[in-house]
């Protein structure tokens, strides 16, 4: 098996080689339009212009936002699950406005995000919030929720009163849930970002590729969308070695 | 610890209107301080829930409970219980879970640290403090169950089937080391048990509870002199007690049974 999937692997770097080949060649021999489908060396020569020209500036920004928004949600989101998921009271009290918010297709509240806050950063953190802490607040809250009742029993012979159960077994227990809120709340956060900075901003990722694409140059266009795409993948990583990191306990 | 307890009564409410469920009725009996006793009784009889009102986590319908002359006001540190179930904390490692108690009855975690050693070493698990509960089996989760509840030093120890669902062997072993361990702490302690055997090995005194609700049917001395091996069990005294107490359990199941069959007809 093991051989197997090394080979697999192998396999996928090849077929790589030969997509990205093709997608260099077809263009040369002037079987697709590069106005279409830029190629890889015009969007490496794209990247070497852009970060000649100051696209370091974009990138920061859009790292700015996206680093507060994903902040802002992770705070929020987890101290806020802890609590609907702890205390019955806040939750009648709260959840139904979570769940309709969730439902609500948050795109559409961006124009309006961008009317309130401006077109600078402020609007877009905003984006990045709304996309990523309801993921969050929902696996936290259920992660609290389902607490061994053994357990707090166990912690009750002991004597322990309700803030001890929480502190010792509600936190640990919900470790698993933050994480698995996080690996989808990071995704939809640089959803979040891209999509504020599309609409309407004065700097960024997205902006930049917002301004090429009006200008027709596609290559730069693929240059933002690439850099995007490796961004969420080395997130995505991160992710799954912090939680390899916190469950040792379970492999 | 001594313990009086005097018509004891529980129910727990039922659904909607539909009245009550009498756990126990009027259970009455004492235990003087530093006495192994063993409550038996068939599935259902309330054992469980007259240790969980002895560890404060069930409040008495009716009657009173003393535990040195006091009646029960919650959960304290002088009381700990071992549950059916390991209850471990699946993140916390054995030292990190044997020091659980201590931590919650606020002693630091160095000075627990320290107590907890001593205990996983009485029973057993030297070599395995860093050791994740998956790691375990379940007979070594049990006694990390054990270590945790007797580092706490109660004065009244209770116990319920701890070992249920572990194979004969490990059971005599554990019950030997339970004997072997109590020889030295000495505390008192109610042990909940649906076997015989087990009983009569570890009491100094059995109460024989009858079928839901559950009433005081027998209380039988057990006068071996410890420490008491498992060479014990074979012999023809023990198996004399062994009879008299299945004499009783068979008629109190039979009766059960009746009622049972009675309950339907009505």
């Amino acid at each position: 098996m093991r051989r197997h999937a090394g080979r697999g692997r192998l396999l996928a770097v090849v077929l790589l080689l030969i997509l990205v080949g093709l997608w260099e060649l077809l263009p040369a021999i002037g079987l697709a339009d590069p106005f279409f489908t830029s190629s890889p060396s015009r969007i490496i020569a794209a990247a070497r212009w852009l970060f000649a020209h100051g696209f370091w500036k974009d990138i920061t920004v859009s790292l700015v936002e996206y680093g507060w928004g994903m902040l802002w949600a992770i705070i929020i989101g987890v101290v806020l699950g802890w609590g609907l998921g702890w205390y019955g009271m806040v939750a009648g009290l709260v959840e139904p406005y979570i769940t309709v918010l969730n439902a609500a297709p948050r795109v559409a509240l961006l124009p309006l995000l961008i009317l309130w806050l401006g077109i600078g950063i402020e609007s877009k953190i905003a984006a990045v919030f709304l996309g990523a802490f309801f993921p969050i607040v929902f696996t936290v809250m259920k992660g609290v929720r389902t607490v061994d009742g053994s357990l707090i029993q166990l912690a009750r012979s002991f004597g322990a009163r309700d803030l001890r159960i929480f502190t010792t077994l509600a936190i640990p227990s919900t470790v698993p849930f933050i994480v698995a809120g996080l690996q989808i709340a990071v995704g939809r956060g640089l959803v979040g970002v891209v999509i504020g900075e599309l609409l309407a901003a004065q700097a960024g990722v997205g902006h930049m590729i917002a301004l090429a694409a009006s200008s027709f140059q596609t290559d730069r266009v693929f240059v933002g969308l690439l850099l995007l795409t490796v961004f969420g993948y080395l997130v995505t990583e991160v992710i799954k070695i912090i939680e390899r990191r916190l469950e040792n306990w379970r492999a | 610890m001594k313990i009086q307890i005097d018509k004891l009564d529980v129910d727990y409410p039922l659904r909607k209107d539909r009245g009550s469920l009498k756990a126990l009725q009027g259970v009455t009996f004492g235990v003087q301080d530093g006495r192994f006793v063993c409550v038996i009784g068939p599935s259902g009889c309330g054992k469980t829930t007259l240790l969980k009102v002895l560890a404060g986590l069930e409040k008495p319908s009716r009657g009173t409970v003393l535990l040195d002359n006091a009646p029960i006001s919650g959960p304290s540190a002088g009381r700990a219980m071992v549950f059916q179930s390991p209850s471990l904390l699946p993140w916390r490692t054995v030292l990190m879970n044997v020091i659980y108690g201590l931590e919650i009855q606020g002693h630091s975690r160095s000075a627990a640290r320290g107590m907890a050693r001593e205990y996983i070493e009485l029973v057993g698990l030297r070599g395995f403090e860093n050791s994740y509960p998956r790691e375990l089996s379940g007979g070594m989760q049990q006694r990390v169950n054990l270590a945790r509840a007797l580092v706490t030093s109660p004065r009244l120890l209770l116990m319920d089937e701890p070992f249920v669902g572990m194979d004969p062997q490990m059971r005599n072993y554990m019950q030997s080391e339970v004997e072997r361990i109590w020889e030295r702490t000495r505390q008192t302690t109610i042990f909940v048990t649906h076997l015989m055997e087990e009983a009569i090995f570890l009491a100094d005194e059995i109460i024989v509870l009858s079928a839901r609700p559950g009433r005081v049917r027998m209380v039988l001395p057990v006068e071996f002199q410890r420490p008491r091996t498992s060479e014990l069990k074979r012999s023809p005294e023990f198996h004399r007690l062994e009879d008299e107490l299945r004499e009783v359990m068979d008629r109190e199941f039979l009766e059960a049974m009746r009622e049972a069959v009675h309950g339907v007809v009505a």
